[in-house]
């Protein structure tokens, strides 16, 4: 029941012996498991692959009913005429501003509350976490409306705020600060309270430099909530001009109706941040996962 | 946080507007509901979904978890292109998959009728379109529960692999007597999960089907969003709320039971 975010020895080690045996293909029994991973990971690969054939193919070559898994020249321009059709630079500014605020309060709120949680005794701690916990079960769309109708009263339709603030405690990432935390030996935040530190200071200058690997997993899951959220902006961002990126994916695919490369190559666009993040932050990424599944 | 849970439930009782004021009106709300014919629909759509994506996405991904914890080359890359697609908004996926399931145009119409299959009218008839939206979701989360799974294989002491290996245990034999009872504790978590999720699923069928054709792919989280933000009945919108909630709670609370029963058993 244990959330550990270490690097993981064992899997190094693995790792280590998978590359003196690279050079020689497996065979038999492993020989067919790898065959099938292959054409597996074919099947996972190619509608990303499609995508982007797509994205770059001469828009008549469509739909001649002729049909070709390669496309016959590489057409760039269907990035710029696309790029024109819709305000996308202001879907993008929308899109950056809120992730990367949104991220950082988010990440801030969740170690203050997750080490709260952790280190601090107070009256009826286990059960506001229990309580908190057991929200993770409630689908987004159960409260969207009380929270659209919170936003709304606030006078926040439209705003960045609208979209950052509902999101600010994130019970995934309190939980897992909290686990994070919570085998951290006292006597560190005991000795600097002798020393006359301050409680801010303790959790700023003692608590946070501890915290640093689970400060990579949430801020990268964190980012990538903000970056793909839909549906809270789908109803607080009304006006065109407060539209992030995935607002204005779905307001294009009507407008594309049948340019299917404008719309492809406006598709490629906005996962590729997600992509470059996925390739560099790889190890984080999965362990993230791997030890949200372990709890 | 729970302002939002209370509220809802409160409002649920009440007969609101978009704009306008609120009236108590007790359980008239769920009378409604429950007399409506979409809801319905909307119900056994939602139970259609959840019994097509949860045991084949864990299925598969179990499948490929165990392929994975051979030493393989190109292992760690195989991974990470099983799991790219967990970190795609499902906007973005929801547009691959309309161009992919396009019924005239669409690249797997083309090889279908390129190895002489009839095309299949995928997103624009009520009996393919959720079998697309199952399709495209197991495409999604299969990676997901791949990692889950793989990560609860490597830990798994290998010495008891050995130990029944040594006994002349088949290698189906140390599956069924060894890692799946230890991968339990893992699965169990991995059904609530996926269940959670699949009620979940919203953005996707927006953007592919709209919960079209007709009411073919409505599900309970689409039935809410419509009530709430096109018919403007917060009231009712709320109402289905609490009843996923409550259904969500049941499910949990019977299966843990269920599944701590038949640990107990054994």
């Amino acid at each position: 029941m244990v959330v550990e975010v270490q690097p993981p020895t064992a899997e190094r080690t693995d790792r280590r012996r998978g590359a003196k045996q690279r050079t020689r293909l497996p065979r038999g029994a492993d020989l067919v498991i790898w065959l099938a991973l292959v054409c597996g990971a074919g099947i996972m690969a190619f509608p990303l692959y499609w995508m982007f054939a797509t994205a770059v193919r001469p828009a008549g070559e469509l739909f001649t009913g002729e049909f070709d898994l390669i496309p016959s020249a590489l057409a760039w321009s269907n990035f710029s005429e696309a790029w024109g059709k819709l305000p996308w630079g202001t879907f993008y500014q929308n899109s950056v501003i809120i992730a990367v605020i949104g991220t950082c309060l988010t990440v801030f709120i969740n170690l203050l509350a997750g080490y709260a949680f952790a280190k601090y005794s107070f009256k009826g701690r286990d059960v506001i976490f229990i309580l908190m916990i057991s929200t993770l079960m409630v689908p987004i769309q159960v409260i969207l409306v009380p929270t659209f109708m919170v936003v709304s009263e606030m006078g926040l339709v439209n705003s960045i705020w609208g979209v950052i603030l509902p999101r600010g405690a994130e019970a995934f990432g309190i939980f897992l600060v909290r686990q994070y935390l919570v085998s951290m030996p006292n006597e560190l935040m005991e000795s600097a309270r002798l020393d006359g530190a301050s409680e801010f200071r303790i959790f700023w200058s003692i608590v946070l430099p501890l915290c640093k690997p689970v400060i990579a997993v949430l801020t990268i899951f964190t980012f990538m909530w903000r970056w793909n959220d839909f549906v809270l902006p789908l109803v607080t961002m009304q006006d065109q001009s407060s539209f992030t990126v995935p607002l204005g994916l779905n307001f294009a695919k009507g407008l594309y109706y049948t340019d299917w490369t404008g719309a492809m190559a406006m598709t490629l666009l906005s996962i590729i941040p997600m992509l470059i993040v996925f390739v560099i932050f790889q190890r984080s990424f999965v362990q993230g996962i791997a030890s949200s599944g372990m709890k | 946080m729970f302002v939002p849970i209370i509220g809802s439930f409160y409002m649920s009782l009440n007969d609101w507007t978009l704009m306008g004021e609120s009236t108590f009106v007790g359980l008239a709300n769920f009378i409604d509901l429950f007399t409506d014919g979409v809801f319905w629909q909307a119900f056994a759509n939602t139970g259609y979904y959840v019994a097509g994506t949860v045991p084949t996405t864990m299925g598969l991904g179990l499948l490929i978890a165990i392929g994975l914890n051979r030493q393989l080359p190109g292992r760690t890359f195989l991974r990470a292109i099983y799991f790219v697609p967990v970190c795609i908004s499902l906007v973005a996926v929801g547009l691959i998959s309309l161009w992919i399931f396009n019924d005239s145009y669409g690249v797997l119409n083309n090889l279908l009728t390129t190895v002489e299959l009839p095309a299949v009218p995928w997103l624009s008839s009520a009996t393919w379109a959720m079998p697309s939206l199952i399709i495209v979701t197991i495409w999604i989360r299969l990676g997901f529960n791949m990692v889950v799974y793989l990560a609860a294989l490597q830990a798994i002491p290998t010495e008891l692999i050995q130990a029944a290996k040594v006994d002349g245990a088949s290698s189906w034999q140390r599956f069924r007597y060894i890692t799946w009872p230890l991968l339990a504790p893992t699965s169990f978590l991995l059904v609530i999960l996926n269940v959670i999720f699949s009620l979940h699923v919203f953005d996707l069928i927006l953007v592919m089907t709209n919960g079209g054709p007709g009411f073919s792919t409505t599900v309970l989280v689409q039935y809410i969003y419509r009530e709430a933000f096109q018919s403007g009945e917060m009231g009712s919108a709320s109402a289905v709320g609490v009843v996923l909630y409550l259904l969500l709670m049941a499910f949990t609370l019977t299966y843990w039971r269920l599944s701590r029963q038949s640990t107990n058993a054994v």
